[in-house]
């Protein structure tokens, strides 16, 4: 029986190929192999010798196949080494092109803005571009005659012959969407207006259509000083810098009482602005604590109910945020701006995991 | 309004700093714009005093001198002419910058001569233009300061000029004195008194005046009084300093007077040549229209309805509250002066200086408004000052109509203040302000003084008391939140979904765009848009004059603009507003795709091709289906004009439910705008979508079975213009429990089939749910699938 195993075991190693495996297998362990023949022998021996005989070719057909086994798998391994050799790639060659696609800043940080004023109880209301000049201007206590009126730049829309309503305009500020939501939903309310604002103005700094996120907050007992805490909430929030400085100065709206200027803090190193540090001030916005005849206009009684507003420049605080130096680039859609300053399509901003790209 | 801080401190006694000033007036709301501090550049200019002067060996017109310095005396070479022994001088030492050569001192030799410094002229230290010779001062010690010894002899050239910005409701702070009485309010000094004895007539005023019973609402009253036997000529010094600091030029002192009490105390004027006035008569009047006048500024002027005119017999010589006429206009041989002080009604200064297009001082005062009660001292004030420079003698002052009353009073509600503001300002405090900026309190009513139009309720008490309180010193207070715990969502459905369309256009490859809402008429046009309703009345330029029938022309003329630049694969969209009228409201939102151009750059895999049609429908459908819309739905042929006639797809839910388009853009509009294409686009209408019915997160049961799925494929021969959507609806229909899906895998037009054939081939997957399908059953629905399709679409099994 040594003698078998040895002969099997030494084919089964120099075999060449599969074929030759086979061949090896057949002879040995084969149905007319030459283990099966022993075996056939087993009946005609006694039960002793059987005893000794039957467990000692199990063992050596057992050990011949997986002999066999493991040589099929290295003789595969092998033959498959072999081809892999052959299927080199240069794998630096580029892809086939995919089209990265992106998202404006004015929309990832009228987002961003979202997330942080949702938070705080703020929903978002939306009105109409075009809108009478009632609800831009009389509404927000501009009346005819106020130098404010003739300061917006105000786009008028064409008007029918016959016709003799004022123009409509194209909305100077969001703040019709406050008047809107007013007469809609009454008191209490927390909204923020975002969106598209029009004035006849085309320079570096200004283009004829710009973005205003506007705020509002009513209650029985808002004040001032919760505007303060919201407008510093909102740019630590915003720019991810805790306990940024602001600084309030009086100033004049005719739709808000008192009024006031917000800086935040700012410096300038070597002609870069960083906001947030050193003890310069740059001004983001225009807020006070609404007139109660806006309130009136709105449909909500100023001797119960008060609260703040502000307006901001949504491009604005995207230039400052982001670092982009020229608005007018905003809207000319040129691809490598819009690819450079441009958002991943799914980096939605959230407060859990971070507001900035 | 410009003003110098020593204009200021006419007005305000005070000690605090320029930069102390500077801080309050911007906390105050009088926001600071720039100070010009002339003084600041001339710190390191010292007095020095010549001991000797001797002439240069080596150059005729040099002199060598020796200068006393406070460093000890130094060699200086000089060629001014009066460069000489025994005169007090202005010396620049080595390593000072002289402004008016826009040079730093340095040690030199000239002519072989060491010099250690430079003595300066008026207009090397940008003074004056003077420069026939170094400064020689009548006094000054040795090492001195120049600049303080400017200050003390000479202020008005060190001077710091203030420019502040003014708000509309300020009136009052366009004059010095306004300014400084916030500033006193605020603490920073006590308010100057600055009265003047009224002059007694000498004579009766030769000029008469009157105002017509139809104008008293445009110009209530009217003082003015002649001044006989003046010396007009230049103004003193001191008034030209303080004119030409803020930038004004001087004119004459007749002239010079009205424009210095415009910036003292926002009191315009105007003066007449008394003999100048025909018919000794001035008569305020409403324009008739088309009268004429030359103004000051020496253009002729028509004048429209109801303008607020001074005529004398001669016509037109003054617009009232706007400009004065160059006819009757002050000269410097004026003898004999008519001063007027008007009261010119707001709203109507507004309008006739608007649409004159005159942007005087007088204009920018009268229509923010300006105190009425103070008429009758402007004129005293003018004449005190004409007076006691040009001399002469004044008449009585005449009067026609009566100042306006502008007296009202507000309550002031401490409280209010305080919830309001979220300020603890005392009451004792609130009323001290409101007293200190003019207020006259009784009781809890506050009087508003006469030269504060703009308070006008009791909100405007809050303001004031806030403003002098300064805002800088409020403190953040945390805004409640509306309800205890997590906060809920906020966004509407429709908000969640153009946000989700526009992630979804982007994570497609798209780049989103921004573009102005308002196009050109003919690219308006070619878009169903550029009527009348939509134009705008004053656009900045014909390229913007017309509100936006949909995003797509926006995004074909940004595509062009690529183009242009080399960028020939584009692909950008837009969401936003696009208008069918005029009235608010008449817009809906749009969600825009183009693509021009090719997949991609060519690429070792041969995967760039040029895009097509179906590129823009998958997209099209991939932001539908994100948004929510069904997944059946029909494809339509009745897209606009400005699609290809053959190339497009209404996607719709029913005839009038149009849910998008898409298809190849018209090559007609695309060589109408320049864009080289083609150019594939879809418009997405988001709130035509149906909202969701259900109410809960739940989802219905996943149906799934373990059984085998079997396909089976079948190919029909049709005609060319069937729609294979008619095909596979027609075989989806043939057992809507086993057939869980038909796929379109082939398309074969022409060739042996004929003209006007083509042959689609469908693959049907059946999906048993009981039991595992037996061959009868699948050829019962293979033949099914046959009759229907045979029967929909007119076609037959391929053989």
């Amino acid at each position: 029986m040594d003698d078998l195993k040895q002969k099997y075991i030494g084919q089964i190693a120099d075999a060449a190929d599969e074929a030759a495996l086979e061949d090896i297998r057949l002879a040995a362990v084969g149905k007319k192999g030459e283990v099966a023949l022993k075996m056939r022998e087993l009946g005609k021996m006694t039960p002793e010798e059987r005893q000794v005989a039957g467990p000692a070719l199990n063992a050596l057909k057992d050990e011949i196949n997986s002999a066999l086994a493991a040589k099929k798998a290295a003789l595969g391994d092998a033959a498959l080494d072999e081809r892999l050799r052959s299927e080199w790639l240069d794998v630096t060659l580029p892809t086939r092109t995919r089209r990265q696609g992106s998202i404006h800043p004015v929309s990832q940080v009228t987002e961003e803005l979202t997330a942080i004023f949702a938070e705080m109880g703020f929903s978002v209301a939306e009105g109409p571009r075009i809108d009478t000049d009632w609800y831009n201007f009389d509404a927000l206590n501009i009346p005819g005659h106020h130098p404010a009126r003739a300061e917006m730049d105000t786009f008028y829309m064409h008007r029918a012959e016959g016709d003799n309503r004022p123009p409509h305009v194209l909305r100077t500020h969001t703040s019709p969407v406050q008047i809107r939501t007013m007469e809609k939903e009454g008191a209490p309310l927390r909204i923020i207006c975002p969106g598209g604002v029009y004035r006849a103005d085309y320079d570096q700094t200004h283009t004829p259509m710009f973005h205003q996120v506007e705020g509002l907050a009513i209650d029985k007992d808002t004040s001032m000083a919760n505007l303060k805490w919201v407008l510093e909430e909102f740019f630590a929030a915003f720019f991810e810098i805790d306990g940024i400085k602001t600084r309030f100065r009086a100033s004049h709206f005719p739709f808000t009482e008192p009024s006031a200027e917000v800086d935040i803090q700012c410096s300038w190193v070597d002609g870069q602005l960083r906001i947030g540090e050193g003890d310069g001030w740059m001004e983001v916005l225009g807020s006070g604590m609404v007139h109660p005849r806006v309130l009136a206009a709105g449909g909500i009684d100023p001797d119960v109910w008060q609260g703040f507003a502000f307006g901001m420049g949504i491009d604005r605080i995207a230039m400052l945020k982001y670092g982009m130096p020229d608005l007018r680039a905003f809207f000319d859609s040129d691809l490598r701006w819009l690819r450079h300053y441009g958002f991943a399509g799914l980096d939605q901003p959230n407060l859990h995991g971070g507001l900035s790209r | 309004m410009k003003f110098t801080l020593s204009w200021l401190k006419d007005h305000l006694d005070t000690s605090a700093s320029l930069d102390e000033i500077t801080y309050a007036l911007t906390d105050l709301g009088l926001e600071v714009e720039g100070v010009e501090d002339r003084g600041a550049r001339l710190r390191d200019f010292t007095i020095g005093f010549v001991k000797s002067a001797e002439k240069h060996p080596d150059a005729d017109r040099l002199r060598v001198c020796q200068v006393e310095t406070d460093e000890g005396v130094k060699q200086i070479i000089c060629g001014a002419p009066n460069a000489r022994e025994g005169i007090t001088v202005v010396v620049a030492k080595p390593g000072v910058y002289v402004p008016g050569i826009d040079t730093t001192i340095g040690v030199g030799k000239i002519r072989g001569i060491e010099s250690f410094g430079m003595m300066a002229s008026e207009r090397e230290m940008e003074l004056s233009d003077e420069h026939d010779g170094i400064i020689e001062l009548s006094s000054g010690e040795v090492g001195q300061s120049f600049v303080d010894w400017l200050a003390a002899h000479d202020p008005a050239k060190v001077d710091p000029v203030i420019e502040i910005a003014i708000t509309p409701n300020r009136p009052d702070a366009l004059g010095v004195r306004g300014i400084a009485r916030d500033l006193a309010a605020r603490g920073l000094g006590t308010l100057k008194t600055r009265d003047v004895e009224a002059t007694p007539g000498a004579f009766a005023c030769p000029i008469s005046v009157s105002i017509e019973a139809d104008t008293l609402d445009q110009c209530p009253v009217f003082y003015g009084r002649v001044i006989r036997g003046v010396k007009n000529g230049a103004s003193p010094a001191w008034l030209q300093d303080r004119l030409r600091a803020i930038g004004l030029r001087p004119i004459s002192f007749l002239v010079d007077v009205t424009n210095f009490f415009t910036y003292d105390r926002n009191r315009p004027l105007h003066v007449f040549d008394a003999d100048k006035v025909a018919g000794n008569a001035l008569r305020v009047h409403r324009a008739k229209g088309g009268e004429t006048m030359v103004a000051l500024d020496d253009k002729e002027y028509t004048f429209g309805e109801g303008m607020t005119l001074i005529s004398d017999a001669n016509g037109v010589e003054s617009i009232g509250g706007v400009m004065g006429g160059a006819a009757s206009g002050c000269t410097e041989e004026t003898v004999n002066v008519f001063i007027e002080a008007a009261y010119f009604d707001t709203v109507r200064t507004a309008y006739t200086g608007r649409a004159l297009k005159i942007n005087s001082d007088a204009r920018y005062r009268f229509e923010r408004g300006i105190d009425p009660e103070w008429t009758p001292y402007g004129i005293e004030h003018a004449t005190a000052m004409i007076l006691e420079h040009a001399g002469g003698e004044a008449s009585e002052v005449i009067v026609a109509g009566q100042i306006p009353d502008t007296s009202r009073a507000y309550k002031l509600d401490a409280a209010r203040v305080q919830s309001l503001v979220g300020m603890d300002i005392p009451e004792a405090e609130q009323r001290q302000t409101l007293t200190s900026l003019g207020f006259r309190l009784e009781g809890n009513m506050a009087h508003v003084p006469s030269w504060r139009p703009d308070v006008q309720g009791e909100a405007d008490l809050v303001e004031e008391v806030a403003r002098i309180a300064s805002l800088t010193k409020l403190e953040g207070r945390p805004l409640p939140r509306l309800s205890d715990g997590v906060p809920r969502p906020i966004l509407s459905a429709m908000q969640r979904r153009e946000s989700t369309a526009r992630r979804t256009c982007a994570a497609l490859g798209y780049n989103e765009c921004l573009t102005y809402s308002f196009i050109d008429q003919p690219s308006a046009a070619l878009f169903g848009g550029g009527e009348d309703a939509t134009m705008l009345e004053n656009p900045i330029s014909s390229d913007m004059s017309h509100m936006r029938p949909s995003l797509l022309p926006g995004l074909l003329q940004a595509a062009a603009r690529n183009q242009a630049r080399g960028q020939s694969d584009v692909a950008l969209f837009e969401v936003g507003p696009a208008f069918n009228g005029g009235e608010p409201g008449e817009q809906f939102n749009q969600v825009a795709g183009l693509i021009v151009g090719r997949t991609g750059p060519k690429d070792v895999h041969g995967a760039s091709r040029p895009v097509d049609v179906f590129d823009v429908k998958a997209d099209a459908e991939a932001v539908l289906a994100a948004i929510g819309a069904p997944a059946k739905v029909q494809i339509m042929r009745n897209a606009p004009e400005w699609w290809h006639p053959g190339r497009h797809g209404v996607i719709c839910l029913g005839p009038k439910k149009v849910l998008g388009i898409f298809g190849e853009v018209h090559p007609r509009v695309l060589a109408a705008m320049d864009v080289k294409g083609p150019a594939m686009a879809f418009t997405l209408w988001p709130g035509e979508v149906p909202l969701p019915r259900k109410s809960g997160a739940t989802r219905p049961a996943l149906q799934s079975s373990d059984l085998q799925a079997v396909e089976r494929d079948f190919a029909f021969v049709v005609a060319a213009d069937v729609d294979a959507l008619t095909l596979v609806n027609a075989a989806m229909g043939a057992d809507k429990a086993l057939i869980a899906d038909v796929r379109v895998f082939d398309e074969f037009i022409g060739g042996s089939l004929g003209e006007g054939k083509k042959s689609l081939a469908i693959t049907v997957r059946l999906q048993p749910v009981e039991a595992t399908l037996k061959d009868a059953e699948i050829e019962a629905v293979g033949a099914k699938v046959i009759e229907k399709v045979t029967k929909a679409t007119g076609g037959a099994l391929r053989a």
